[in-house]
C-alpha cells in the first residue's frame, strides 16, 4: 500500500501496461522528454525508451490518426491529447474514424486504442483550456468513455482501457492531478462499465463523475451533519459502457436522484441518465430528478467567476436540501 | 536514382525504361485496368437501373494509377483509399462480385452492406479501408507504417488521395509526421484536375498540388503520367522499394483525369468544352496501354482474350449480385463493439 497522487497514478498505470505488453506504445506532445505538461508521464521515456514513448509535433490529427493506423495493424497505442478542449481539432477520428470502422467494415477493422486527455476546470485557464467535454464523446456509437476520480481508479480503469478491444477515451481531471489516495502494491486492473457506490445512503442518490465526486461526497457529509439527510453517492466512472443497474437499484432504494455534472447544461451526461431513470424507475421516484450542472456558458477565467460556474459543495448541498424539503 | 527535370508543367522525374516490365506483368496490368473499366461501367449501369443506391465515385479514366500501383505492391503491403476506392480495391484482388454486391446492398457484398460504396475494405487483401472524410486516412497510413517500423515488419503503407486533399490540414500533418519519424509510407496523389466541381488550380496556391508541396517537407518532388501504367508502376516501385529499405516516405503525384462526374449526382457541366473528349481520344490509359502491349510484342489475340474474360467475369458477378438476397436485417446492430454487439449499458 502506498499513497500516490492522481498524477503519479497515470504514469504507474501506463508503466504497468507497457511492462506487461510490448505492443503498448505511447505518443503525444511533450509526453516523453518533458514528462507531460501536467507531469503525469514522468519517467516513462527512461523506462521504456524512445521507440515506445514518442514525442510528436503539434498535430492532433496525426496523433489520433497514427494511433488508429497502429491499432488497426496490431499495436495498442495510448495517445495523449494535452487538453480535452483540443479534441475539437481532431474530432474526426473520435467521431467518424476509429469509432465507426469496426461497424462499417462488418467487423474487419479493430481499433484497440486509448486516448488520454486532461479534462475539466478549476485551474483558471479560461474557456479553451477548462472544459468538461465527456458529453461530446458520450454521444458517439462505438467509442467508450471513462473518467476516474481517484488515483486507484486511474490505474485500474486505465489498465482496463488499454486491455479493452474497443477505442476508449480516458478523461483525466486536471484539478485532481495533485489529489492523493491509497493504492495497493502490485497489478491493478478494474472493469469498465461499473459504477461505484462511494457513500451508501438512504434518502437520495447523487450521481457524480470525476471532480464532481469529491464535491458530492463533501456535500453529502454536510447534508448529513446539518440537515440529517443521508445521501448515497455513486461515482459513475464510465459513461460508455454505462452501469445503469447500480444507479437504478440505488434510486429504487432512495426514491430521489440528483446528477452533479461539470459539463455545461445542454445534453450533459446527466440528461441521458435522468431520461433512463424516468423511463425505467418512474414509479420509484418520490420527487423530480434534479440536474446540478455548470450553466450553459463558456467557462470564465477569473477565480470568482469560475468558482460560481462549476457546481460547488455549497451549491450541491443547497440544491439537494431545498429540493428534498420542497 | 531517378533524375529530376523541370518542365513547363513543373518538376517531373525521368524513369529508366529497361527495368524489367515483362510480358506477364504487362498483361496483368492490362487486365487490371480493363477490369476496373468494366466494373465501374457496370456500377454506373446498375445505378441507372436503380439497383445501386446512394452515391458512387467512379475511377473511369484513372485506371492506370490503381493498376500500376497495385502491381508495384507486394503481398502484405497496405492500401488506404478514399471514397473513390473501387479501383484500388479491385486492383488488390478483391472479387468484382464482392464490390458490386456491396454497392447493391446485397448479402454477398464485401461488407454485407454496412459500409457501402465509400468504405470498401478487405483486410485479407491489404485494403485497409476507404475513407470518406477528406484527408483522414493520411495520418492513419502513418500509424500503420509506424507499426511496421516498430515491429520490424517489411510492409509498406500506400495512401491514395486526390488533388483537392492537398489543401486540408491532415495532409500537411501527415507529411511532416511521416518525414520526422521516417516512416515506410508512400502518399499517392491522383491529380484528376478537379476537387469535386472546382478546378484544382482555382483553389490551390501552387500549380502541382502535391509535388510543389514536397520540398516543404524535405521530400523530392515526384510527378509522373497517371495515364501510363508503366510510368505509374516504375515511379511507385521506386518509392515502395525506398520505403521498404528504411529510406522513409515519398509523395507521388500522378496527373490523370476522371471521365464521369465527381459522383453520381454530378453531370460535370463545369468542364470546358472538348476537355473530356480530348482525354478520351488522346490520353485514355487503356488505349495507351493496349498500344504499349502490342509494341512490346504481345498479340491482339492475347489482349482480346483478356477483355473477353473480364467481360464474362463482370457479367457473372452482376448476375450473382442480382440473384443475391438483400443484406440480412439481423446485422443492423452487430459489430459496434468488439463483443459483436451494440450494448452501451447493462
Ligand atoms: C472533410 C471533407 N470535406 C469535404 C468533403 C466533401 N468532398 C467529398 S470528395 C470532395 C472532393 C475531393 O477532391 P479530390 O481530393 O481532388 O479527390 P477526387 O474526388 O477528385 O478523387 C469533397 C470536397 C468531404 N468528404 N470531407
Ligand atoms: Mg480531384
Amino acid at each position: 500500500m502506498a499513497e500516490l497522487t492522481y498524477r503519479d497514478a497515470v504514469a504507474r498505470g501506463i508503466a504497468q501496461e507497457m511492462s506487461r505488453d510490448s505492443d503498448v506504445v505511447f505518443l503525444g506532445e511533450d509526453i516523453a522528454k518533458a514528462g507531460g505538461v501536467f507531469k503525469a508521464t514522468v519517467g516513462l521515456l527512461e523506462q521504456f525508451g524512445p521507440l515506445r514513448v514518442r514525442d510528436t509535433p503539434i498535430s492532433e490529427q496525426a496523433i489520433l490518426g497514427a494511433a488508429m493506423g497502429a491499432a488497426m495493424t496490431g499495436l495498442k497505442p495510448i495517445a495523449e491529447i494535452m487538453f480535452s478542449d483540443f479534441i475539437a481539432v481532431c474530432f474526426d477520428y473520435l467521431a467518424n474514424e476509429f469509432s465507426k470502422s469496426r461497424y462499417m467494415t462488418n467487423g474487419q477493422v479493430k481499433c484497440p486504442l486509448v486516448v488520454r486527455t486532461g479534462n475539466g476546470g478549476g485551474a483558471r485557464f479560461g474557456a479553451q483550456h477548462s472544459q468538461s467535454v465527456e458529453n461530446w464523446c458520450m454521444m458517439i456509437p462505438g467509442l467508450k468513455v471513462v473518467a476516474p476520480s481517484t488515483p486507484l481508479d486511474v490505474i485500474g480503469l486505465l489498465a482496463a482501457s488499454v486491455r479493452d478491444p474497443d477505442p476508449v477515451i480516458f478523461f483525466e481531471h486536471k484539478s485532481l492531478y495533485a489529489v492523493k489516495g491509497e493504492v495497493p502494491d502490485g497489478e491493478i486492473v478494474d472493469t469498465l462499465g461499473t459504477a461505484k457506490i462511494v457513500r451508501p445512503g438512504k434518502d437520495a442518490t447523487i450521481l457524480a463523475l470525476a471532480m464532481m465526486v469529491p464535491r458530492a461526497l463533501a456535500a453529502a457529509e454536510r447534508l448529513k451533519a446539518e440537515h440529517g439527510v443521508d445521501c448515497e453517492v455513486i461515482d459513475v466512472r464510465s459513461l460508455v459502457p454505462l452501469d445503469t443497474q447500480t444507479m437504478l437499484a440505488s434510486v429504487a432504494r432512495t426514491g430521489r436522484v440528483f446528477t452533479v455534472e461539470e459539463n455545461p447544461r445542454l445534453c450533459g451526461w446527466g440528461a441521458e441518465l435522468v431520461s433512463i431513470i424516468a423511463d425505467e424507475a418512474f414509479y420509484d421516484l418520490d420527487g423530480p430528478p434534479v440536474r446540478i450542472t455548470t450553466p450553459h456558458i463558456p467557462l470564465p477565467a477569473a477565480d470568482a467567476l469560475e468558482d460560481l460556474a462549476i457546481p460547488s459543495v455549497q451549491r450541491i448541498t443547497n440544491t439537494i436540501q431545498r429540493s428534498l424539503s420542497a | 536514382m531517378a533524375k529530376t527535370q523541370t518542365t513547363a508543367a513543373g518538376p517531373s522525374v525521368l524513369v529508366r525504361t529497361n527495368d524489367g516490365i515483362d510480358a506477364d506483368l504487362r498483361l496483368r496490368m492490362y487486365r487490371s485496368q480493363v477490369q476496373i473499366r468494366e466494373a465501374e461501367q457496370r456500377a454506373n449501369d446498375l445505378f441507372l437501373q436503380n439497383l445501386v443506391k446512394g452515391t458512387s465515385h467512379l475511377s473511369l479514366g484513372q485506371e492506370a494509377v490503381a493498376a500500376g500501383c497495385a502491381a508495384a505492391m507486394q503481398p502484405g503491403d497496405l492500401s488506404f483509399c478514399t471514397y473513390r476506392g473501387h479501383a484500388h480495391t479491385l486492383a488488390r484482388g478483391v472479387a468484382v462480385e464482392k464490390v458490386l454486391g456491396e454497392l447493391m446492398g446485397r448479402d454477398n457484398g464485401l461488407l454485407r452492406g454496412k459500409g457501402g460504396s465509400m468504405h470498401l475494405t478487405s483486410i485479407e487483401h491489404g485494403v485497409m479501408g476507404s475513407y470518406a472524410i477528406i484527408g483522414a486516412h493520411l495520418p492513419i497510413a502513418c500509424g500503420a507504417a509506424w507499426r511496421a517500423q516498430y515491429k520490424g515488419d517489411k510492409d509498406v503503407s500506400v495512401c491514395f488521395f486526390g488533388d483537392g486533399t492537398t489543401n486540408i490540414g491532415a495532409f500537411h500533418e501527415a507529411l511532416n509526421f511521416a518525414v520526422i519519424w521516417k516512416l515506410p509510407v508512400v502518399f499517392v496523389c491522383e491529380n484528376n484536375l478537379y476537387m469535386e466541381y472546382t478546378p484544382i488550380s482555382e483553389v490551390t496556391a501552387v500549380a502541382n498540388p502535391a509535388a510543389d508541396r514536397a520540398s516543404a517537407y524535405g521530400l523530392q518532388p515526384i510527378m509522373a503520367d497517371g495515364q501510363d501504367a508503366d510510368a505509374v508502376y516504375r515511379t511507385a516501385k521506386a518509392a515502395f522499394d525506398k520505403a521498404r529499405a528504411g529510406g522513409g516516405p515519398s509523395l507521388l503525384e500522378f496527373k490523370t483525369y476522371r471521365y464521369s462526374g465527381h459522383s453520381r449526382a454530378d453531370p460535370a457541366k463545369y468542364r470546358p468544352a472538348g476537355e473530356l473528349e480530348h482525354w478520351k481520344a488522346n490520353r485514355d490509359p487503356i488505349k495507351i496501354y493496349r498500344q504499349r502491349a502490342l509494341d512490346s510484342g504481345i498479340s491482339h489475340a492475347q489482349l482480346d482474350e483478356i477483355e473477353g474474360s473480364v467481360k464474362q467475369e463482370v457479367d457473372q458477378a452482376t448476375e450473382k449480385c442480382k440473384a443475391a438476397p438483400p443484406t440480412s436485417v439481423d446485422i443492423l446492430c452487430t459489430d459496434v463493439y468488439a463483443d459483436g454487439g451494440w450494448a452501451w449499458r447493462n
